[in-house]
């Protein structure tokens, strides 16, 4: 693409697609967002909305770090009903074993300049008093934020707009083609360039995305001020995100801005159904109640499921389609999309703008699964 | 005639008949403010069934009650207003 700004068309309003539309369009391109259902009512909507760095990998980190430095930069333009508040994370050690992931995930991070404070069990309980006595400690990161994604989601898109981009709702893709998209309703829209930012939809409308759903559940509670302060999470949900199991959970609860308790999680993957299902719910809330007892006391008002984009080396796939021309991914992102929704949207914009990256994007690159099974 | 049992409503004593909803002993009270809404309006008893759970109260430190299906016992301890 030179000479003229493109003409982009982004399959999906959903965070990651919302965030590219912002970054394309300040850049100058003219960009049209094509959503079948609401913005930023997928994935966006069914997750929590924590804005995290993780460590599981060096690209991994670099991209949520990026991310999580590109929403703190962010924070005072975000308008209050995005909720975003910066309340930390703390990774709770249950044994000695999580207690020595404590002590490296605390050199890790500091050594790459994200700020860390190592808890012991008394400084746990002091932070989070409905701990159950007799965990070792954590690690409380303390940048890090949790929002509420549709609204930012809106927000961003709502930027798009100012910058000139426009939203066509109600209008479902079908198929991907090299430069066009073909809607359910049968008519074909023609770009220079086609964005696909379907999330866990993306595999359907075009061949080679390897991207599988993996889905989730989570309850919410009644309001509870207070009752939770940081986002508060087992360090053993590394092993069940991380993990290949095809079934697992974790203790993950974070405080909302109402006062409400967001309850965590689940990852099930070969299950497209969108009911929730009762074995998993009550094995993700029993988990819950063993790291929080007091949460059995809460009034739960309600759970949902949702779909994760999960890859199978856990990174987005954000860049240059291997065999259409003209298109573009920018999905995979699993359960870290919020976080790094804007980290996607400024790594896209870069390689379609032809602007120097600030991260090296080729972790991200869909090119890495060249070659693999997917032509089989 | 039922008996008459006191509880209280945010400390005061209040006397009710027995059977009676701690719904009841709140507006007996003189309380108009249940609990309040994301936005802190005043919420109180909407449908009276425990359907629209506008009328929550906290009962003996335990938040969250929809007083409309609750009854009344001797020396409970309501708290109104909150969240």
């Amino acid at each position: 693409v030179s000479g003229k700004t493109p003409d982009i068309v982004i399959v999906g309003a959903g965070i990651v697609g919302s965030s590219c539309a912002a970054e394309l369009a300040a850049g100058g391109a003219s960009v049209l967002v094509l959503e079948g259902d609401t913005v930023g009512g997928g994935a966006t909507a069914a997750g929590m909305g924590h804005l995290v760095v993780m460590d599981d990998s060096e690209e991994e980190f670099a991209l949520t770090r990026y991310s999580r430095q590109l929403w703190l930069d962010l924070a005072p333009e975000l308008p209050r009903p995005v909720e975003f508040e910066r309340c930390g994370t703390i990774w709770v050690a249950a044994d000695d074993e999580e207690m020595t992931f404590v002590t490296q995930k605390h050199g890790y991070y500091g050594t790459r300049g994200v700020a860390t404070e190592i808890l012991d069990s008394q400084a746990l309980r002091e932070a989070e008093p409905h701990l159950r006595p007799g965990l070792m400690g954590g690690l409380l990161v303390t940048e890090d934020c949790v929002l509420y994604a549709p609204v930012a989601t809106r927000w961003l898109l709502d930027k798009a707009l100012l910058h000139g981009a426009r939203l066509r709702p109600g209008v479902r893709a079908v198929k991907i083609s090299t430069g066009e998209v073909k809607l359910s309703n049968g008519e074909t829209i023609r770009a220079d360039l086609v964005v696909n930012a379907a999330g866990a939809e993306s595999p359907k409308l075009m061949p080679d995305v390897p991207v599988r759903p993996r889905k989730g559940h989570l309850a919410i509670t009644a309001r509870y001020p207070g009752f939770v302060r940081h986002q508060v999470v087992e360090l053993g949900y590394l092993k069940s995100a991380h993990g290949t199991a095809t079934e697992s959970v974790a203790f993950n609860v974070q405080p909302r801005a109402t006062g409400q308790v967001l309850i965590g999680s689940s990852r099930q993957f070969g299950r497209d159904d969108r009911e929730t299902n009762a074995p998993i719910l009550s094995k993700m809330l029993v988990r819950a109640i063993e790291y929080m007892p007091d949460l059995a006391d809460l009034a739960v008002i309600r759970t949902w499921t949702g779909f994760r984009p999960a890859t199978s080396d856990a990174l987005p796939l954000v860049g240059p389609h291997t065999q259409l021309e003209r298109v573009y991914l920018a999905t995979g992102h699993e359960g870290l999309g919020i976080t790094t929704s804007l980290g996607t949207g400024r790594l896209l914009a870069d390689q379609i703008l032809g602007r120097p990256p600030a991260i090296p994007v080729e972790p991200y690159l869909p090119s890495r699964f060249a070659g693999a099974s997917v032509h089989a | 005639m039922p008996d008459v049992i006191t509880l209280t409503v945010n400390g005061r004593p209040v006397q009710v008949a027995e059977g009676d909803m701690v719904s009841t002993a709140v507006a007996a009270a003189g309380e108009t403010s249940y609990r309040r809404s994301v936005s802190g309006q005043p919420r109180g008893p909407l449908c009276g069934m425990g359907i629209c759970f506008e009328c929550r109260v906290t009962i003996d430190g335990c938040a969250h009650r929809r007083s409309c299906q609750t009854p009344c016992r001797p020396g409970m301890q309501v708290v109104t207003d909150g969240v």
